[in-house]
């Protein structure tokens, strides 16, 4: 059927291309040069060195280790906090839920700076407040667990609140008519319920952590981890076959989460969809248990607000842990020395997050809507850039593209692409969920009424996906703005990104300075998605009472879609 | 004695500010019900009419604002859902998808810390009541919609609870399956002498399987009877209008009273008809003439002349829309293929059984 629509075969030919190139080819690479022996022959003898010594297995078993005690701790986090806010009638519940929201949109590395500042050599609360008495060391896996913890728990709880509210509150009100406390209900129903949302939120945090460059380089001190071992290796060593070693080693471990959790544990879910669900929330708990709630909820907020506040306060301090003078010389710096890395990281954005918004939304379509031979193969290849770590797509990006005939290392394209191959799987998935929810007849009756795939497409589908891609466009503006562990190995003289601004600074120690720059990026994001917003509601075009989150199918194409 | 086993005094609910009348809802008013051992009593009403809001305030799920409910004699507002003695069959049956038929059986049981032994035997017996016998080691999710319901009724049974809660339990079955299930549901709540309290729309449902029926409206109680009270003597144009399958009301004015039979003018005749307490001569009356109470007889015979607007067969019975001096009637004649049909447009006679129309005093607005 499809093989009738030339504009159909003629857009997955061209996808299909584009993921060979720009995601299976760089992994290629990778593969490739981690085979080359220093005698010019292919075999396994970089691997041999790297994974010979338990001295060399170290940067492996650190990842691992780290990974697996983040994603313990992120997990746990992430469940009570979801847990609070929607089973328990907690008062300020959006509040805290765009607290938690919070690490998802800003630079990674905020959280190391700010446990610097509170917990380093010259931290606020190791040296001044506890008067150096205490010897807390923070560079390390202490410090990379509190960090990375605080970092990736909002990854727990988006998916396990989901889960929660998924779960009809009928069953576990029948579990309490039946003779269940609130414990037990807990213990018997809510909590089996969730477990296939839980192994999920385990696997994903898992591999951010393993993927977490921004962090470790700053925090790691001499507990080696892979993603910056494998970076170091390359700009330092100049070993391109150890880093490329270093880099699949990193993938290996990312993979198999990635597959387990996606052919696996996505399986495992309950179908709790019997008759018609009852839709109310129940929120009768036992006192305490709404007390407890509130503790919880009101303590991780302080502490996430804590080391914003630190970061924010930090930036505008001459010399942290030394000098408290208020100053704005760092704001100074950020705007007129390092001026054109916003004015590019902007450029590069702007180009990149449509192109990705739009190409996500299609590739959603093609994989829902039409049949097609290797139409699961595009699906895990577009989705697949998601669980490789950026360290190694990076990596992949300068050993593939760095020659003729693709010569791209040094331009601005090279980092649009890689913006648009890493960003795209968020919009891929939020399309794929969208476009299941929406009746395929719709789109029929727009086929049967003489539109063809395009113009469906183009005035039906991508309307009534519409709060999809706007939020695929918002979470990659995010992540070009935000991401450092891919990008750091693309950046060039000519075109310069704010992130590995912030790098610098924390390399000549400049504390402050590093912590400016974070502010304007947070700031950057959330002028970004205010815009992006005012685009979807128009709250000047419509009555307010008219603003609703759901598409309006009232039909017609809007404005925007020809700005996007 | 006169102890109930379920008794609600002026429980009412209000959603949202308690005194701030501008964004609360009352969704019960009010209401007062009793219940005797072993009764059915089903709480009636269009959607929105605080049906299930007063249901679920017996099963602990709402506290009453205002009033008292009372399990055995004992006040239990305060009381949480799993101390109290009840159990509800829910809509969406909520049965618990990780566990097995067994198990989903077994959980209350297993709240209330019995032995293997005992559960076992007592699960086996509630599935072998509701027909579900080799289903144990299913997954809920594995069963058909009717056989989900009847783990669901046979899950809220183990626990022989004093009070049974079925929240439009049926709902979500297809026609054949639920009246078939209505029946069964009646003849085990029958069997086990189940204090019930059963919450539907459908008045069918209702009236086959009620002891008793209250008819609820915007969140008050507009009667409680026999299913025979609420349908033959409707207390008021509500109840009158939501019980049957299509109600019309006909103006009369009572001429005189004759023992136990009353003279009302109707249109241009004089009916007699049986006697309605507190009516006097000259009083302004509702006809409530349901389908079933119209015949229709060919054109010259009969009370008053009309004409078909509209025919409808059903196989069992014919429906039929006529026009009595501008009034739309509609008329249920059981049996066409008894008796000649009569054709859209044709002229007919019309004949009221007046024994079977109630008359309601008609309220001035």
């Amino acid at each position: 059927m499809v093989l009738k629509e030339p504009l159909v075969v003629f857009v997955i030919i061209a996808i299909a291309a584009a993921l060979v190139l720009f995601v299976l080819y760089p992994l290629y690479s990778v593969l490739k040069t981690s085979l080359m022996q220093s005698d010019g022959t292919i075999g396994l003898e970089v691997y041999r060195n790297l994974l010979a010594k338990s001295y060399n297995r170290r940067p492996l078993v650190n990842s691992i280790r780290l990974g697996v005690i983040v994603a313990v701790l992120g997990t746990i986090i992430g469940f009570i906090f979801a847990y609070c806010t929607t089973r328990v009638d907690v008062p300020l519940k959006g509040f805290f839920k765009a607290v938690a929201m919070f690490p998802m949109i800003s630079p990674p590395f905020i959280m190391s700076l700010a446990t610097i500042m509170l917990f380093g050599n010259n931290g606020l609360i190791t040296k001044h407040f506890l008067g150096g008495l205490v010897n807390f060391k923070i560079y390390g896996l202490r410090g990379l667990v509190i960090v990375e913890t605080l970092a990736y728990f909002p990854t727990a709880y988006l998916v396990l609140s989901g889960v929660l509210q998924a779960i009809d509150s009928s069953i576990e009100d029948a579990a309490r008519d039946l003779g269940a406390s609130w414990w037990q209900v807990f213990r018997t129903v809510t909590l089996p319920l969730a477990i296939p949302g839980i192994a999920s939120a385990l696997l994903l945090i898992f591999i951010e952590s393993l993927a977490d460059f921004g962090n470790p380089i700053i925090l790691s001190g001499d507990y080696q981890v892979l993603a910056v071992q494998a970076y170091l290796r390359i700009t330092g060593l100049y070993d391109l076959p150890g880093g490329a070693g270093l880099a699949v080693i990193l993938l290996v471990p990312s993979l198999i989460a990635f597959f387990v959790q996606k052919y696996w544990v996505s399986k495992r879910s309950y179908v709790t969809v019997t008759g018609k669900p009852s839709g109310q929330r129940i929120s009768r708990n036992e006192p305490w248990v709404k007390t407890a709630a509130l503790i919880v909820c009101v303590v991780l907020t302080a502490i996430i607000l804590l080391f914003y506040g630190t970061a924010f306060v930090g930036s505008f301090m001459t010399l942290w842990g030394v000098n408290y003078d208020f100053t704005l010389a760092n704001y100074r710096h950020v705007f007129q020395v390092a001026g054109e890395y916003i004015k590019d990281t902007l450029f590069l954005a702007t180009v990149a997050t449509p192109i990705t918004g739009l190409l996500a939304m299609i590739i959603a379509f093609l994989v829902v809507r039409k049949q097609f031979f290797g139409r699961q193969a595009l699906e895990l290849v577009s989705m697949l850039s998601f669980a490789v770590p950026g360290t190694v797509v990076g990596i992949g990006y300068i050993l593939a593209f760095n020659q003729p005939p693709i010569l791209l290392t040094g331009t601005a394209s090279i980092i649009i692409i890689l913006f648009i191959f890493r960003n795209m799987p968020t919009g891929i998935q939020s399309g794929i969920a969208a476009l299941q929810q929406i009746d395929p007849s719709i789109e029929e009756a727009s086929c049967d009424l003489g539109a063809d795939s395009g113009t469906t497409f183009r005035k039906i589908t991508l309307p009534l996906i519409a709060p999809a891609f706007f939020s695929g466009l918002v979470f990659s503006f995010v992540r070009c703005v935000t991401a450092i562990s891919a990008i750091v190995f693309v950046v060039s003289g000519r075109w310069k990104l704010i992130t590995v601004a912030v790098l610098g600074s924390v390399e000549n120690s400049d504390l402050a300075q590093a912590a400016a720059f974070c502010v304007v990026i947070v700031g950057m994001v959330m002028a970004a998605i205010g815009i992006i917003n005012l685009l979807v509601y128009q709250p000047w075009k419509r009555g307010p009472q008219e603003v609703s989150k759901k598409p309006a199918i009232s039909g017609g194409a809007e404005p925007w879609i020809g700005t996007a | 004695m006169d102890r109930y086993s379920v008794e609600l005094i002026d429980v009412t609910k209000i959603f949202g500010h308690r005194e701030a009348a501008s964004d609360s809802i009352v969704a019960v008013n009010g209401v007062s019900l009793r219940l005797i051992q072993g009764e059915l009593l089903t709480l009636l009403g269009p959607s929105g009419c605080g049906k299930t809001t007063t249901l679920r305030m017996v099963g602990g799920f709402e506290t009453p604002t205002y009033g008292r409910i009372l399990l055995d004699g004992k006040v239990i507002n305060d009381v949480p859902p799993h101390r109290r003695d009840t159990a509800m069959v829910f809509q969406s049956y909520a049965l618990f998808p990780h566990l097995t038929v067994f198990e989903n059986v077994a959980y209350g049981l297993r709240m209330r810390k019995m032995d293997a032994c005992t559960i076992s035997a007592k699960t086996r017996h509630a599935l072998s009541l509701v027909g579900l016998e080799g289903m144990e080691e299913r997954p809920p999710g594995s069963l058909s919609g009717g056989q989900q319901q009847r783990v669901a009724l046979a899950r809220a049974l183990v626990v022989e609870p004093k009070v049974l809660l079925l929240d439009e339990p049926l709902s979500n079955l297809d026609a054949r399956l639920r009246a078939q299930m209505r029946i069964e549901i009646r003849k085990i709540q029958q069997a086990l002498n189940m204090t019930s309290m059963y919450v539907t729309h459908d008045q069918e449902e209702a009236m086959s399987l009620s002891d008793r029926i209250a008819v609820m409206n915007h969140g008050r109680i507009e009667q409680i009877g026999t299913p025979q009270d609420v349908y033959a003597r409707p207390a008021n144009r509500f109840v009158a209008d939501f019980m049957g399958s299509k109600t019309t009301f006909l103006d009369g004015t009572v001429m005189s009273l004759d023992g136990d039979q009353v003279n009302v003018q109707v249109l241009d005749a004089v009916l007699p008809f049986e006697k309605v307490p507190d009516i006097a001569p000259g009083d302004k009356v509702e006809l409530v003439v349901r389908s079933e109470t119209v015949d229709i007889v060919p054109p010259g015979k009969g009370t008053f002349p009309a004409r078909i607007i509209h025919a409808a067969y059903f196989g069992s019975h014919v429906l039929y829309e006529v026009d009595l001096f501008g009034t739309n009637v509609t008329a249920e004649i059981p049996d066409p293929q008894e008796r000649n049909m009569f054709s859209r447009g044709s002229e007919v006679g019309i004949n009221l059984k007046t024994r079977s129309i109630y008359l309601l005093r008609k309220v001035m607005n």
